[in-house]
């Protein structure tokens, strides 16, 4: 919490670029530090918000607000989706518990597919740049954003992760979300599609455990399966527990360190990057790229 | 404790519509089926918004239960969570009521 007012959890949140070792700290930018923290999104905010004034006299009156708690976030996370599809840019939001090979599947990934597909990254982590150097060390660009004692990623860090990151026309941006099955659910960051990873050194409950996570996606991934001959995991029944929750869930079966499974993997990729192209876009990439910040 | 920012997010906009005036009440909707615990959003509060437009406002959540309609054969049904189940035997659910996040009113001074 802020040192200053105590009135934020995204302090000491910032979004690092690993090839010139180049920090900015997010909450400085939001004029947090200058306490001005109740008018920062005024720019985007206000033309909801007129009109309403007039409802405000001295005796008590009742005002409807009818606005989602999350409005904030989903407006930001509509200018992301707007800017991405602009671009043709399919956006993919990874979600899991850590430890369960999320960094290791994209790694995998970013290799078998670097010669046909541009793949860049964002990861969110709420500290250290490790997991972007392992993305690097792929040949893939890759901007880290650290939570701080935040325990996910909102729209906001993302728009400035790609303003940092500045992903080209026809590109996959694969934005590796903080390890945690609770709260990035909630928060929608303008992606095409989230897709969640569970390993089988977790529970198989998983999906009923955390409900809500296992919803909010379209996708599971099921990795570390060259691990069962070992553990005590019931791929039916947790597939079964997936679907309940979610009837409608697409879900691959891989190892991303043995490769196995991985081609079904891949060709979702290539027909969503397909799905997202609208073949509209004017040549001039360069000005496009530059010109226009999320 | 991601009710902590969201606490945050619903003081910003309530003070900001207020326009200046003092807010007595906030009234929220929130569904039985969030992800959104009220006792935390309660605990957070009273600590967020002092010295806002909210300082000591009332603040009260109208919890909303779940409903669900069955793909299969239309029908409605309560949810207590998302594993409920249809009389006619299937899953496929599709949830109607239960999920949502609201800033339903002000009352201003």
């Amino acid at each position: 919490m802020c040192t200053t007012c105590g009135c934020s959890d995204k302090v000491h949140a910032s979004v690092t670029d690993p090839e010139t070792g180049e920090t900015e700290a997010l909450h400085a930018l939001d004029g947090h530090h200058g306490h001005d923290h109740h008018h920062h999104d005024h720019a985007h905010g206000h033309d909801h918000h007129h009109g309403h004034h007039d409802h405000v006299h001295d005796h008590a009156t009742t005002v409807a607000l009818n606005e989602e708690i999350l409005a904030k976030n989903n407006r930001l996370a509509e200018r992301n989706r707007g800017w991405f599809a602009g671009r043709d840019i399919l956006a993919l939001n990874l979600l899991s518990a850590p430890g369960s090979g999320k960094t290791a599947l994209l790694e995998r990934t970013l290799r078998d597919l670097k010669d046909e597909l541009t793949i860049q990254v964002i990861e969110g982590d709420q500290a250290t740049t490790q997991d972007a150097e392992r993305i690097r060390a792929t040949g893939c660009k890759v901007v880290q954003i650290n939570t701080g004692t935040g325990c996910h990623l909102e729209a906001d860090m993302l728009a400035r992760g790609l303003q940092r990151l500045a992903p080209p026309l026809r590109s996959m941006v694969m934005i590796e979300n903080v390890g945690n099955l609770v709260c990035p659910a909630l928060f929608d960051l303008g992606e095409r599609a989230k897709i969640v990873i569970l390993s089988v050194t977790e529970g198989e409950d998983k999906p009923i455990k955390y409900p809500h996570m296992f919803r909010a996606v379209q996708v599971m991934i099921l990795n570390k399966i060259d691990l069962l001959p070992y553990v005590d995991f019931d791929v039916e029944r947790c597939l079964a527990y997936a679907r309940q929750v979610n009837p409608g869930l697409r879900i691959f079966q891989l190892s991303a360190t043995k490769g196995t499974g991985l081609a079904d993997w891949y060709g979702w990729l290539r027909a969503e990057m397909k799905a997202s192209c609208s073949n509209s876009l004017p040549l001039d990439e360069e000005a496009l790229v530059r010109g226009v910040r999320p | 404790m991601h009710e902590l920012g969201i606490t945050q997010g619903i003081i910003e906009l309530v003070a900001e519509r207020a326009g200046g005036a003092r807010v007595n009440v906030v009234r929220l909707e929130i569904g039985k089926l969030s992800a959104i615990m009220p006792d935390a959003i309660r605990f957070c509060f009273d600590l967020c918004a002092q010295d806002t437009a909210l300082d000591g406002a009332q603040l009260e959540i109208i919890e909303i239960p779940g409903r669900g309609r069955c793909r299969q054969c239309g029908g409605e049904l309560a949810m207590e969570d998302f594993l409920a189940c249809c009389e006619c035997g299937s899953i496929d659910i599709e949830c109607i009521a239960g999920e949502q996040l609201k800033i339903k009113e002000m009352e201003v001074a």
